[in-house]
């Protein structure tokens, strides 16, 4: 089951990735399209786009025949449908697959019986009744705090860091073995540690998030300060820059496509980790309400939280790439 | 004759995996104040490894190199570098990009609005005012190759070094440059040495050409002096005897006398 899910996911993801992309090309190719209705418009289509003073007399010339033909707009639909259709259908896919295994019954829910527990969990996400009853929506909230802090205090060390290892050969022969050792390490074996030194739950569960996050950070950060183009540094070299100016106006910049790299996979992973640690620690948040849930033996709600889950997850990973997309576009 | 920039006895030798690799032995050369001077020869035959060494960018194994009788001992900013490839930063303006420089250089003993009126100057000089806010990828690659040169010269470098800076354009864009190399050394006397493979361009811009043999252990093979009066027009020049006998001797030089490139090569 899980492996359909994966395949499933898998063929959603790509399709909506390349969406965004098409659908940028389609206005550059519209101009190219009203041609396509025929020859004898592409003359007073191009006209329109170098005469805009022309361009209420051309529109006349040019919308009936648009209209008339129809080509351009039922490609656009099929373009369309070609980026939506796909998904939906593995979507439908993988709901009629757990419908027909939870046909007969069993001890888990149904899509219907799901669908009918997330309306009534989702009428009223922030409801508070006591400390360990709390609507979904503070779990999610409570869970994306404790990312966001362990993320943040890891962005703040592991950049910096993995600037400095990035600049110095030394530092990086010294410290990298200590890297390769650390990081396969399961965040969840450093909770223990983290409890007992914060003495608490909740801290506990951001150091773990801290200790996953810092490694994707200080590895990406150190790589793509290697990588900076030898043109670039022998620009600061020819003009003896300051080593302020050489982070600030060469490095940084260079780097910046590599750290958000660190950030999005560093980000992914707190987010798979997050759920575990909740898990162990108990409080509020989306991991301890799955393990309260199954307490409750309520099946319908954990499917529920899956999806929220991945849903939460997928958000944050698109609105990462969408920023790196746009510093990178800036900066470039 | 003054003695501005001296090169005596230096060689360069890289350690490879394969073991110790001679790229130049025995340069001596003395460069004028105020010269223009053109290094040529068969790709590989160590012009940019010399003209790294007079940045400053590599130090030689042996030899000496001295500016104004001062070992060059490292890069800096009293040495212009004009890249093969521009190396402008990507994500700074054409402005941006020569500010760095000038802000560098003047920043500790002028104000900011100085500053950005020497940038402006040094973008005015290349011709660019128009395209000044714009950035690197914004613009072609003439006009990239032309902020390099603005953002060398708006140091005041006592020494202008240019890599192949036309190599990578066409000839009728190469030609432009030129051109406006020949005006702006003329207006700043700048001293210049230059990287190029293109015999024309070293007949029509050079004070001397400084013919090398070819690599491994490459060094200066002969050294031809220019003698055209300046300013140079070439148009006139193409017709003129005295550059078409120079044009000659390059060309004697780099395919009969070192004719066997390509079997060093292989």
């Amino acid at each position: 089951m899980s492996a359909v899910t994966m395949g499933g996911d898998f063929g959603t993801e790509k399709p909506v990735d390349r969406a965004p992309s098409h659908r940028d090309t389609v206005p550059v190719g519209n101009i190219n399209e009203v041609p396509l209705g025929g020859n004898t418009h592409s003359k007073p289509g191009a006209e329109v786009a170098a005469e805009p003073a022309k361009e209420k007399k051309m529109e006349k010339a040019t919308t009936p025949p648009l209209q008339a033909t129809g080509s351009p707009f039922g490609e656009k639909l099929g373009g369309l449908g070609r980026a939506i259709l796909p998904p939906a259908l593995g979507m439908m896919v993988l709901i009629g697959i757990w419908y027909i295994a939870t046909m007969k019954g069993g001890s888990i829910p149904g899509p219907v019986q799901t669908w009918d527990a997330a309306a009534a969990l989702f009428a009223d996400p922030f409801y508070r009744n006591g400390p360990n009853d709390q609507g979904i929506g503070w779990n999610v909230l409570a869970s994306l705090q404790r990312v966001g802090i362990g993320f943040g205090f890891a962005a703040l060390v592991g950049i910096p860091l993995g600037f400095i290892l990035g600049r110095s050969a030394f530092l990086s022969a010294m410290v990298n073995p200590i890297i390769s050792l650390l990081r396969p390490v399961s965040p969840l074996a450093w909770l223990p540690i983290g409890l007992l030194v914060f003495k608490k739950a909740d801290p506990a569960a951001t150091y773990t998030i801290f200790i996953c996050s810092i490694w994707p950070m200080i590895m990406n950060t150190a790589q793509g300060v290697q990588r900076v183009p030898q043109d670039y540094l022998n620009v600061a070299r020819v003009l003896a820059l300051s080593e302020w100016k050489v982070v600030t106006k060469i490095l940084f910049p260079a780097v910046l496509p590599y750290m958000l790299t660190g950030i999005r996979l560093s980000i992914g992973t707190a987010w798979l980790v997050i759920v575990a640690a909740e898990m162990l620690t108990g409080g509020v948040g989306i991991g301890f309400w799955v393990w309260d849930e199954w307490n409750n033996l309520k099946v319908e709600h954990i499917i529920i939280a899956i999806f929220v889950i991945g849903i939460v997850g997928l958000i944050l990973e698109q609105s990462l790439i969408l920023l790196a997309k746009k510093l990178t576009k800036e900066s470039s | 004759m003054e003695k501005f920039v001296q090169i005596e006895k230096v060689g360069q030798t890289f350690d490879t995996k394969k073991g110790k690799f001679v790229a130049l032995r025995d340069i001596d050369l003395t460069i004028r104040k105020g010269e223009f001077i053109a290094l040529i020869g068969h790709s590989g035959c160590g012009k940019s490894t010399l003209l790294n060494l007079i940045a400053g960018l590599t130090l030689p194994t042996t030899g000496v190199l001295l500016l104004e009788d001062r070992e060059i001992a490292g890069p800096g900013p009293e040495r212009g570098v004009v890249f093969q490839n521009h190396s402008l930063l990507p994500w700074l303006t054409c402005f941006e990009n020569v500010y760095l420089a000038v802000e560098r250089v003047f920043g500790a003993k002028e104000g900011k609005a100085k500053l950005k009126e020497r940038t402006a100057a040094a973008i005015s000089l290349v011709g660019l005012d128009h395209a000044s806010a714009k950035y690197p990828h914004e613009i072609s690659g003439g006009m990239k190759q032309r902020v390099g040169i603005a953002r060398a010269l708006s140091m005041e470098p006592k020494v202008l070094l240019m890599d192949e800076p036309f190599g990578a354009l066409d000839a009728l864009t190469r030609a432009k440059l030129q051109d406006e190399l020949m005006r702006i050394c003329e207006a700043t006397k700048a001293t210049t040495v230059m990287v190029t493979h293109d015999v024309d361009e070293a007949v029509l811009l050079s004070d001397r050409i400084v013919m090398m043999t070819n690599g491994p252990a490459a060094t200066i093979g002969e050294i031809l002096e220019v003698k055209l009066p300046r300013p140079r027009e070439r148009l006139i020049l193409a017709h003129d005897p005295a550059y078409i006998d120079y044009r000659a001797a390059v060309l004697e030089f780099l395919y009969e006398k070192q004719a066997h490139v390509e079997k060093m090569a292989a």
